[in-house]
């Protein structure tokens, strides 16, 4: 019998850093088949990014101009300026994180609730619930927007920021990655805290959830893109503009007869950056959460 | 502490897997009790019974004066040792001790001081501050350990502790475990399939075959009298000889063993002999020809498999399927001898038995006939 036992196996691959990461050895580039396909992909992906940032520091008239000025004469820095003034940008920038952060923690908190009972619970009828909650996965917003909608003006939430938060406060996706998780997680920990004396939610809090790091964090990343990036909802939820999102009021840069397009680019970099910014923080366990599960993409 | 009783405990799981079928058992305050039996016996069942991690479907269990049926595991006051030890991966050796006195509001100093205690007795002092990952397969164990000690409960559940475990630390932490018990009196509850586990360290031992209850008694006992075929060909290691024979008048036949035995009723028997109680020589006993196949010469004493004439018996308590039947009708024969005895493989000789050292089970019942 070896010295570790099969058991440990998981939880512990999981708490260790990948063995690909941190300083790899330094191979050599070596062309493969694949750059074939892969570096035209990049190309694709990375266009519109270097596109948007050389809109975002030329004039009106530069933009317009065709074929496209991909070195601008001067360097305009004033644009990004410009936009803080003529719009309550940091106003929609603080509604943004107001109503992720808040979509995230309760996606978190009640996802886990839910994961945690359709992992470890027997009750009746759970895995057809379950089967549901699957089911609403495949309904597209598009169908369930109006009910929503009547909901909300029902609660009294329309043209509030609680209107983005509350629906969104769980949602099957999280909950449907959490109990995959959790159900990896061995259970002899559980009963053994349970022994121990710690009640059902303490074993999720004090012992689950701990361990389950990856997985909160690739919920999290998930839950915030989508948050940080919805668009349609909000459009139709706010009137004032103090409480738009960004994603809203970036449209107030696009106008019916003209639309200020280095102005909409230069909104556009600042609204990138703290989606960007988390990518690259949290890409590990991101990338690491995806592995676990068994999803792709 | 508190004696531990299973009234009519029968547990069935979903799909009508009977995994205890009407347990009755009764574990007296601060005795060592053993559950042995094979895989799929129901012994951890009955364990996860007693902690509350599975409900019985029918019959009570009781920890000291109160059923428990519908108590929650963490109001039971038991504490359980799993195979795999369940050490909270992301806890400090320390946390893992202290985190059932501090789920139970334990005061701090109070914690503390018992946490230290504990660790001090079993040997982890200089391990408080690692991680179960950094530790040993032996230390792991010590900290599960520790982790139910530290409560001082009212029973003390271990499900085969020491399996995973390689040998040379298992001969040591089963002196240690006696040791432990000798010094807390915990009332403990053990299961293992390990022979050596179940005989060493119980005050009694329960067999246990099916859900059921096959013999309860001390380890001696049921080793010296085996109450049926299951319990003879599970006890003992190497197993006990059987070879079928029938009886008649008072006098058994079993292929080439002649003897006999008063007031036997007449029928179908097993013959079980242990393989100590052969003897190379007859002198006058009952006794059979035996042809040695392989001799294992182990030191302290010799093992010797051979074959008889006659044919084996099932007990349902084999390992594994093992082709038991060789060289067409023979039976296999095991015997240990002192090492001073010499053969060679190939060797034709007749092996003696005491009558008295001579079971006899009923092949129909399978239960042994006095």
């Amino acid at each position: 019998m070896s010295e570790r036992t099969l058991f440990e196996a998981p939880v512990e691959a999981i708490l260790k850093p990948l063995p690909d990461e941190g300083e790899p050895t330094r191979r050599r580039f070596l062309f493969s088949g694949w750059h074939l396909v892969l570096l035209p992909l990049a190309v694709v992906m990375i266009v519109p990014l270097l596109w948007m940032l050389i809109t975002s520091v030329e004039t009106l008239n530069e933009t317009r101009h065709f074929p496209p000025i991909l070195v601008p004469h001067q360097i305009r820095w004033q644009n990004y300026t410009q936009v803080l003034r003529q719009a309550p940008f940091a106003r929609w920038m603080l509604n943004t994180l107001i109503v992720t952060t808040l979509v995230v923690i309760g996606n978190l908190f009640f996802c886990s609730l839910a994961g945690y009972a359709f992992a470890r619970f027997r009750f009746f009828g759970r895995d057809v619930v379950f089967l549901l909650v699957l089911a609403t996965l495949m309904v597209p917003f598009q169908v369930i927007m109006i009910p929503t909608f009547l909901i909300v003006r029902k609660l009294g939430l329309i043209d509030t920021l609680w209107a983005l938060v509350v629906p969104n406060l769980a949602g099957a996706f999280g909950i449907f990655l959490l109990r995959q998780f959790f159900r990896t997680l061995p259970i002899e920990l559980e009963e053994a805290a349970r022994i121990d004396g710690a009640s059902r939610l303490g074993v999720l809090f004090k012992i689950v959830l701990p361990l389950s790091g990856p997985a909160l964090a690739t919920l999290a990343v998930v839950t915030f893109l989508w948050t940080w990036n919805d668009f349609l909802w909000p459009l139709i939820t706010l009137y004032t503009p103090t409480h738009y999102t960004l994603q809203v009021g970036l449209t107030t840069f696009q106008g019916a007869h003209q639309t200020n397009t280095h102005l909409l680019m230069a909104a556009n970099v600042m609204s990138m950056v703290p989606v960007l910014l988390l990518f690259f923080l949290a890409q590990r366990y991101f990338i690491r959460g995806i592995a676990t599960t068994g999803l792709k993409g | 502490m508190a004696e531990v009783v299973f009234d009519g405990v029968t547990k069935v799981f979903p799909g009508e897997t009977v995994a205890l079928d009407d347990l009755t058992l009764e574990i007296a305050d601060g005795e060592f009790m053993i559950l042995v039996g094979p895989s799929g016996c129901g012994k951890t069942t009955a364990l996860r019974c007693v902690a509350g991690l599975e409900r019985p479907t029918r019959g009570t269990i009781r920890v000291g004066d109160r059923v428990v049926n519908d108590v929650t595991p963490r109001d039971r006051d038991v504490a359980m040792v799993f195979q795999n030890y369940a050490l909270y991966p992301h806890m400090s050796v320390y946390r893992n001790l202290a985190f059932g006195l501090r789920q139970r509001r334990v005061p701090k100093a109070e914690i503390d001081r018992r946490v230290r205690e504990i660790s001090a007795m079993l040997g982890l002092d200089d391990l408080l501050r690692r991680r179960p990952a950094q530790l040993s397969g032996g230390q792991r164990q010590r900290v599960a350990m520790g982790r139910a000690l530290v409560r001082e409960p009212r029973a003390f559940l271990l499900d085969e502790p020491l399996s995973n475990l390689d040998a040379k630390l298992r001969v040591q932490m089963r002196a240690e475990l006696k040791r432990l018990h000798a010094r807390l009196g915990i009332t403990t509850i053990y299961v293992t399939h390990d022979q050596t586990e179940a005989m060493t360290l119980g005050d009694r031992i329960a067999v246990m075959s099916n859900g059921r209850l096959q013999q309860l008694g001390a380890p001696q006992e049921v080793y010296d009298h085996p109450a049926n075929l299951f319990v003879a060909g599970f006890i003992g290691s190497p197993p006990m000889n059987l070879v079928r024979g029938r009886a008649e008048g008072g006098r058994v036949v079993a292929g080439d063993l002649t003897f006999e035995r008063s007031r036997i009723p007449d029928g179908e028997v097993a013959v079980g002999i242990r393989p100590e109680a052969l003897s190379p020589s007859a002198d006058g006993t009952p006794s059979f020809e035996f042809l040695v196949d392989v001799v294992e010469p182990l030191g302290d004493e010799v093992v010797v498999h051979g074959t008889t004439t006659g044919s084996t018996v099932e007990t349902g308590a084999e390992e594994e399927e093992v082709p038991t039947q060789v060289e067409g009708a023979r039976a296999p024969i095991t015997a240990r001898f002192d090492p001073g005895v010499r053969l060679a493989p190939g060797e034709r000789l007749r092996l003696g038995v005491r009558p008295d050292r001579i079971h006899v089970f009923d092949l129909r019942t399978g239960a042994a006939i006095p």
